[in-house]
Formats: structure tokens, sequence, C-alpha cells
């Protein structure tokens, strides 16, 4: 499916981070003091494989393209198996 | 702006929510059946409920000029008890005439078990029997990437279901594509935390234009805003969309998709 086909005025970055500017910085000073909180608790074998989740979720948005959020979304999701069917019997 | 939700839960919300919503601008909306919030024990339950929502929550509704729609079926949640869910299957079709009804829903997956998919596709069955429209809720979180791509193949694999008259609920980013590619209808649901913020879904409807796209807040009784929609026409205007535009994402789309089921009067009531 092709790429942008809404019909709004389109907006320039600097108008977007003009606008949203205040809530990231708040987001992602929500997710620091979140990290560090969890750096202060007792690491357990379970905390550290979301922590590991975490560490990867992070380096998708520290990548370039269009994409960051369906990235994300893949990332924190079950894999699908396509032959589900057979797997299950149905 | 005049909007239609088309996915809330009234039997959880109060009437002051009613007015509330009337106030601010919804003229319709449908209520899927869904879960309880605990397992109902018998099929005489369900029953019960289905005339709490063809009877008396139209009526609640149309003292604030609001027509109430609804869909039936039994939850994902519930599927796990395979013989209570068939039971219920059976006796929906004691309901389909009456005036409110739009189909079969909220159907889908949970934890895309087998029984779950079992009784997904027995559903279809039912709704095609009897030339019923379908709304189709996906997992929540983790489960939603896998149990989308389970229920897109059950439906793309029965060749009497019509995409046009099917709607995948609660897409995200990463199952918006597939679900609009395919046809479907695609809905996005505003919910705090686990689901779609008015943000996110105005980058959807950025990304991948309004054509079949719907909104909804699948206000429950749970944590959830039955006002969301106000909140996503709000950022639209943030963001300088033309009202034609909004108009078309909260109101002309859901109210087309409706006037496909045999039931639809989209007149305000009395």
């Amino acid at each position: 499916m092709s790429a942008p086909t809404s019909s709004g005025r389109k907006r320039s970055a600097k108008q977007i981070v003009d606008a949203e500017y205040l809530l990231a910085r708040s987001k992602i000073l929500e997710l620091a003091a979140t990290l560090d909180r969890i750096d202060r608790g007792q690491a357990t074998e379970d905390a550290s494989a979301e922590r590991k989740l975490l560490e990867e979720a992070i380096c998708i948005l520290q990548s370039p393209g269009p994409d960051r959020a369906e990235r994300l979304q893949l990332l924190l999701s079950r894999p699908y198996d396509p032959q589900w069917r057979s797997h299950m019997g149905l | 702006m005049d909007y239609i939700d088309p996915h809330i839960h009234m039997v959880s919300r109060t009437t002051d929510d009613y007015e509330t919503l009337a106030r601010m601008g919804c003229v319709a909306m449908s209520e899927p059946a869904f879960w309880a919030g605990f397992d109902r024990g018998s099929v005489d339950s369900f029953r019960d409920y289905f005339r709490q929502l063809t009877d008396f929550e139209p009526k609640r509704a149309a003292q604030f000029g609001i027509h109430h729609y609804t869909w039936l079926c039994i939850n994902a949640k519930e599927a796990e008890n395979v013989s209570l869910s068939r039971e219920v299957i059976a006796m929906i079709p004691e309901f389909l005439d009456r005036p409110n009804v739009l189909g079969i829903g909220e159907i889908g997956l949970n934890k895309n078990t087998r029984n779950e998919a079992t009784i997904f596709l027995e559903h279809l069955e039912l709704a095609v029997r009897h030339d019923q429209q379908i709304l189709i809720h996906t997992p929540h979180l983790v489960d939603k990437y896998q149990g989308t791509r389970m229920i897109l193949d059950m439906l793309l694999g029965d060749s009497k279901i019509q995409p046009h008259r099917v709607l995948v609920d609660h897409v995200e980013e990463h199952t918006i594509r597939p679900v609009l590619e395919a046809g479907f209808w695609a809905g996005m649901t505003l919910y705090p935390v686990t689901k779609c913020t008015p943000q996110r879904a105005c980058d959807m409807i950025e990304m991948y234009g309004p054509e079949r796209l719907l909104a909804n807040s699948a206000g429950d009784w749970g944590p959830s805003k039955p006002t969301a929609i106000p909140d996503l026409i709000f950022e639209m205007r943030r963001r300088g969309h033309p009202e034609s535009l909004i108009r078309k994402v909260v109101y002309e789309n859901p109210r087309q998709f409706f006037l496909q089921s045999k039931n639809i009067v989209l007149e305000r009531p009395a």
C-alpha cells in the first residue's frame, strides 16, 4: 500500500517538532526514569529478559526510517506461523 | 460535529455517559457483545444479555437522541467452553431479526488457541448462513499480530465471506496494512495504554488515507474513555485536517458500513 493519501494540510518537520517537542520530551524523560528505576531494583531473570526487550526497542527508536512504530510493535509481538492451522489440526 | 461510535459497551456505562456523549455529538453507536469480566454460566445468561442489548439499551440511548445498534456472539474469552459456545451460537438466531442488530460480533481470538479458532469459524458459518455482517475483535498486546494474521487466514480461506461486510477492529501500526490490503474495514480503538492513542490514530489516517477506516472508543467497564472520538476530532483539527476528512472518518465511514446491514435506519430517534 502506498504512503500518504490523506488530504490534510502537509505540515513541515519544523512545525511538527514545534508542536510535539514538549510531549516527546516528557515521554522520553519518563522512559529514562523508568530505566533508572529498574536499575535501582533487585535483578531477577524475568526482569532482565524484559529489560533486554526494552533495550532492543530503544535501538529501533534510534534507527532511521518512517516505520519505527510498526517495527516496535513487531518486536513486541509473538511471531506468526503461516502453518498454524496444520499445527492445531484445523 | 456529529459522530458515530461503532464500538462501545454501554451496558457498562451510566446514563450520565449517554448524556455526555450526546452533548459531544454522538448520534449513533454500536455495541458488540463482549465479556462481562467473568465467564457466564449458561445459555440463558446470554439470552438475558441479548435482551438487554436489543431491548433495554436502545431505549436508554433514545432518551438522548442516540441510535443504539448491537452485534451478537459469545466472546473469544469464553470460547474455551466449546459446548456452551455452541449452545449460544445455536440460540443467536432468535435475536437476529431485532431492529437494532447489525450482525455477528465481536468475534475473534484472545490467546490464539485451537478452541478459540474453532468457535470463530463456527461464528463465521453462522454469519454466512444468515447473511449477517461481521465485527471482529483482534487480540491484545503481544498476541495481536499473530492473532490478526490467523483471523485473516480464516476469513480469506472462506470464499463466502465478503470483505466489504467485515470490520476488523483494534488495528494498530503492525496490523492495519494487511487488513486494508485484503479489502476489509479496519477499526482503530482509542484506548489508554493497551491500544491506540488519538495521536497514533491520526498518524495512521495520514499514512493510509481514510478509506474503510473507522475509529472507536471501545468504552467498557475497564480503563477506557467513552469520549475518545471527540479527542481524535480535536487532534485532527489541531493538525489542520479539513472538516470533510474528519467527518468521513467519524461519521460517513461508520454510517456506510452500518448501512450494509439489513436492519439499519439512521435517522435520529424521536
